[in-house]
C-alpha cells in the first residue's frame, strides 16, 4: 500500500503536499474554535478575550451558585435519561422485528421509523406545539420526554439494525435447539451479543435529546428550561464566562461519550462476529 | 428459509407428521407467525410515534390549509356573501349581516379573532372589525346599513376587504399558502403577485437555498481532502485523524456555536490576530452578518460531508490509480478520469444530506447571524411565538417539509433505500 517507498515524480510529491497541508488546515479550522473557548472559561477576567489577565475558577464557582446552571442541568437529566430508557426500549424491540421478517409495508413502516431524524427539528417542533398544547403537555417535562423520545428513536433502531445485521444466528438457533423459550433465549443469549449495540444507540439517543433545543424553545415553560435552553439565551442575551465553562464541561461530556462509543464499537465487532479472542 | 422444490426432495406437501397436518401448511403457518412476531415487535415505536410525530406533522398540515375561525364568527355574513360577484360592493343584506355579526361578536368577545383573521389578508382590517364591532346601530335609525357601516371605517367601502371575508370563509383554504409564496387572491378570484414591499418569503426561500447551496459547497471543497486523507492513511493516522472529525461531530451545537461568537467577535481571536499581523487597522465584521452564518454552519454541516465521502473512498481500489499511473497517465489526469467519478456516489450523497440539512437550519442563524441571514425555519419559529400567524407559519412549515422530503426521496434512491449511514 505504502506509495512512499516508491520513487515519486515531482507531481506525486505535489500532490501528496497539497492534500497533507489542505486537510491539516481543515481540521484545524474544525477543532481550533472548540480548543479556543476552552482556555477562557478558566480566566480571572470579565471580558472574552486573550490573553488572559490570570488564571482563575471563579466561572465554574459562579455555575455552582447560580440559580440557573444546575437546575437545567437537573432537567437535562431528567429529560434526557427518560426520553434515552424510553426510546431504546421501544427502538431496539422495532429493529429486532424489522430483523426478524419481512412483512407487509416495511419499507413505508422503516420510512416512519426514521423520518424524525430527516424532518426539519422545526417543523416537529411546530407540530408538537400545536398538539401538545390543547393536551396541557406544553410546558411539562411528559411532553418533553416524548418529544425528544421519537427525535431519539431512529438512532436507536439504526444503531441496534446495524448490529444485528452482524449478529449470527445460529447463536439463536443453537438457543432454541436446546431448549430456550424464545424469551429466555432473547435475555440470556441474544441480548448480552447485541448489548454494546444497544448501548450506542442509548448513547445516539441520549446525545440526541441533551443537545436538542428547538422543541424545548418551542414547548418548555420556565420550569424546564435545559442546559442547552439556557445557552441559547446566554449566547443571545449576553455571552459571559460563565457560558464557556458550560462549554467546556459539555466538552469533556463528549469526549466522555466518544470514548464510551469507541470502546463499544470494538466491543460490538468482537462479540457479533463471534470471533473468540 | 423456503423449501427448495428440488427434484430429487420429496414434494413438500406429501411429508406428513404431528397431527398428520402438511408440511407446507406447518411452515406457513410459522411463518405467519414469524411475520405477526415481527410486526408485533416494530407495532410499539410505529404508535408511539405515529401518536407524538406524524400526527402532529400531520395537524400542522391541516392548519397550512384549514380556515375554519372566520366562518363562526360572521356565519350570517358569509352566507349573505355567497351569490356576490366580487366585482363590486356587496347589497346592503351584507352590510346588515356583518353590523348583526360583529355585534354579537361583541357581546361573545371574539371579535378580535375575525379582526386578526382578516388583517392578515388586508391590512388595516383589525381596526376595521374592532370599531365596527363596538359601533352600536339603533335599526330604527339606520335606513341605509351600507353607508352606516361605511361611515364607521372607510375600509368597508373598498371590494378588497369583502373579497377578504369572502376568501376567508373556510373550511379549506389556499391563502397561506399563497402567502407563503408572496402570492394574493384578489377579490374577484385571480390570483397574483403581491406588492414588492410586502413580498419576504419568495426572497426568505430563495436566501435559504442560496446559504445551503453555498455551505454545501465549501464542505465538499473542505471535506474533499480531509476524507482523502482519512481513507489513504494507514489506520493508525487514519484513526487519530478521525478523531478530530469525530469530536467537533460530537460536541454540542450550542457549544460550537458559542465558540464561533468567541472566536469571530469584533475583540475575538482571529481579529486580534489580524490586527496584530497588521493585516486590518480596525476590527473586521465577522459576526452577525453572513459570513458569521456561512462560517459557523459549514463548521457544524463538515462531518456530515466527510463521513460519506470517506466512506466512499475507502470502498475504491488503489489498483485502478496504479493501473492508470504505470499506463502513462500523469497523476492528475489519473485522479480526474479515474478516482473522482469513482467519488461521485459519495460527493452527491454528502452534497444532499448536508444540504437537506442546512435547508432546516435554525438555532445557528439565528445565533451568529444578522436580520438579513434568516432562513426559512426563523420565519416559522417567529410566526408561532412572536407575531400569532399560525396558518402562515404550518403553510411556511409544508413548504419547508415539502422541499425536505423531496430532497430525501432522492437521497434515498442513491444511497439505496433506508440505509443511513452514522459515524
Amino acid at each position: 500500500m505504502s506509495l512512499a517507498n516508491h520513487p515519486q515524480t515531482l507531481g506525486q510529491r505535489v500532490g501528496r503536499w497539497t492534500v497533507w497541508t489542505s486537510a491539516v488546515l481543515v481540521l484545524f479550522f474544525l477543532m481550533a474554535p472548540i480548543l479556543a473557548i476552552i482556555p477562557l472559561s478558566f480566566s480571572s477576567g470579565d471580558f472574552l478575550t486573550y490573553p488572559l489577565p490570570g488564571l482563575s475558577l471563579r466561572w465554574y464557582h459562579e455555575l455552582l451558585v447560580s440559580d440557573k446552571w444546575l437546575p437545567a442541568l437537573r432537567n437535562s437529566m431528567i429529560i434526557g435519561v427518560s426520553a434515552t430508557v424510553i426510546s431504546t426500549v421501544l427502538g431496539t424491540l422495532a429493529a429486532l422485528g424489522l430483523n426478524r421478517a419481512r412483512f407487509a409495508m416495511k419499507p413505508l413502516i422503516m420510512g416512519v421509523l426514521l423520518s424524525p431524524m430527516i424532518v426539519p427539528v422545526i417543523i416537529t417542533a411546530v407540530g408538537v406545539y400545536f398538539f401538545f398544547a390543547p393536551l396541557g403537555l406544553t410546558d411539562s417535562y411528559t411532553g418533553l420526554i416524548l418529544a425528544h423520545t421519537a427525535l431519539a428513536a431512529p438512532f436507536v433502531v439504526i444503531t441496534v439494525s446495524a448490529t444485528l445485521q452482524h449478529f449470527d444466528n445460529t447463536m439463536a438457533r443453537a438457543a432454541a435447539s436446546l431448549g430456550a423459550p424464545p424469551v429466555l433465549a432473547f435475555f440470556k443469549v441474544v441480548l448480552p451479543l447485541i448489548l454494546p449495540g444497544v448501548a450506542s444507540g442509548a448513547l445516539f439517543a441520549f446525545a440526541t435529546s441533551f443537545d436538542e433545543v428547538v422543541v424545548v424553545l418551542m414547548i418548555a415553560g420556565p420550569g424546564q428550561r435545559t442546559l442547552p435552553r439556557e445557552m441559547f439565551s446566554g449566547i443571545r442575551e449576553n455571552i459571559n464566562p460563565t457560558i464557556t465553562a458550560v462549554a467546556t464541561v459539555l466538552i469533556i461530556t463528549s469526549v466522555i461519550l466518544l470514548s464510551c462509543l469507541e470502546a463499544l464499537r470494538r466491543r460490538s465487532e468482537r462479540m457479533t462476529t463471534g470471533k473468540v479472542t | 428459509m423456503t423449501i427448495q422444490g428440488g427434484a430429487s426432495a420429496p414434494p413438500a406437501d406429501r411429508v406428513l407428521s404431528d397431527g398428520d397436518v402438511p408440511l407446507k401448511v406447518r411452515l406457513r403457518r410459522a411463518e405467519r407467525v414469524r411475520k405477526m412476531t415481527a410486526f408485533g415487535l416494530v407495532a410499539p415505536l410505529l404508535v408511539f410515534l405515529l401518536l407524538t410525530f406524524v400526527v402532529p406533522i400531520a395537524g400542522m398540515l391541516w392548519r397550512s390549509v384549514g380556515d375554519n375561525e372566520l366562518s363562526k364568527v360572521l356565519p350570517r355574513t358569509e352566507a349573505a356573501l355567497v351569490t356576490w360577484d366580487g366585482k363590486s360592493l356587496p347589497g346592503e343584506a351584507a352590510f346588515h349581516a356583518l353590523a348583526d355579526d360583529l355585534a354579537q361578536a361583541h357581546a361573545d368577545d371574539t371579535a378580535v379573532i375575525a379582526a386578526r383573521r382578516l388583517n392578515y389578508d388586508v391590512s388595516g382590517l383589525h381596526s376595521a372589525v374592532m370599531s365596527l364591532a363596538r359601533h352600536h346601530f339603533d335599526p330604527a335609525a339606520t335606513p341605509s346599513y351600507r353607508d352606516a357601516v361605511i361611515a364607521v371605517n372607510h375600509h368597508w367601502g373598498e371590494v378588497d376587504a369583502w373579497g377578504a371575508i369572502r376568501h376567508a370563509r373556510g373550511p379549506l383554504t389556499d391563502f397561506y399558502l399563497l402567502s407563503a409564496l408572496d402570492l394574493h387572491q384578489d377579490a374577484s378570484g385571480a390570483i397574483h403577485r403581491v406588492p414588492a414591499d410586502r413580498a419576504i418569503y419568495l426572497d426568505v426561500l430563495a436566501r435559504t437555498f442560496r446559504i445551503s447551496l453555498t455551505v454545501t459547497l465549501f464542505c465538499l471543497v473542505l471535506g474533499f481532502p480531509v476524507a482523502y486523507l482519512l481513507a489513504t492513511q494507514p489506520p493508525k493516522i487514519a484513526n487519530g485523524l478521525m478523531i478530530l472529525v469525530l469530536l467537533p461531530f460530537w460536541t454540542s451545537l450550542l457549544v460550537r456555536t458559542a465558540a464561533w461568537v468567541v472566536v469571530l467577535q469584533d475583540q475575538g481571536i482571529v481579529n486580534d490576530l489580524l490586527l496584530w499581523l497588521g493585516v486590518i487597522d480596525h476590527p473586521l465584521r465577522l459576526i452577525y452578518n453572513a459570513i458569521g452564518v456561512h462560517v459557523a454552519m459549514t463548521h457544524v454541516l463538515l462531518p456530515f460531508m466527510i463521513l460519506p465521502l470517506y466512506s466512499t473512498m475507502k470502498s475504491i481500489k488503489p489498483h485502478f490509480m496504479r493501473a492508470a499511473t504505470s499506463l502513462g497517465a500523469p497523476p492528475s489526469v489519473a485522479f480526474v478520469r479515474i478516482y473522482l467519478p469513482q467519488c461521485l456516489p459519495g460527493i452527491a450523497a454528502g452534497c444532499l444530506l448536508v444540504f437537506i440539512l442546512a435547508i432546516g437550519y435554525y438555532i445557528t442563524p439565528a445565533l451568529v447571524g444578522g436580520a438579513s441571514d434568516q432562513m426559512l425555519s426563523y420565519f416559522i419559529a417567529f410566526f408561532i411565538t412572536d407575531s400569532v400567524n399560525w396558518g402562515l407559519a404550518s403553510a411556511l412549515g409544508a413548504v419547508l417539509l415539502g422541499a425536505t422530503l423531496l430532497l430525501y426521496a432522492v437521497y434515498s434512491k442513491l444511497v439505496g433505500g433506508t440505509d443511513i449511514k452514522m459515524g
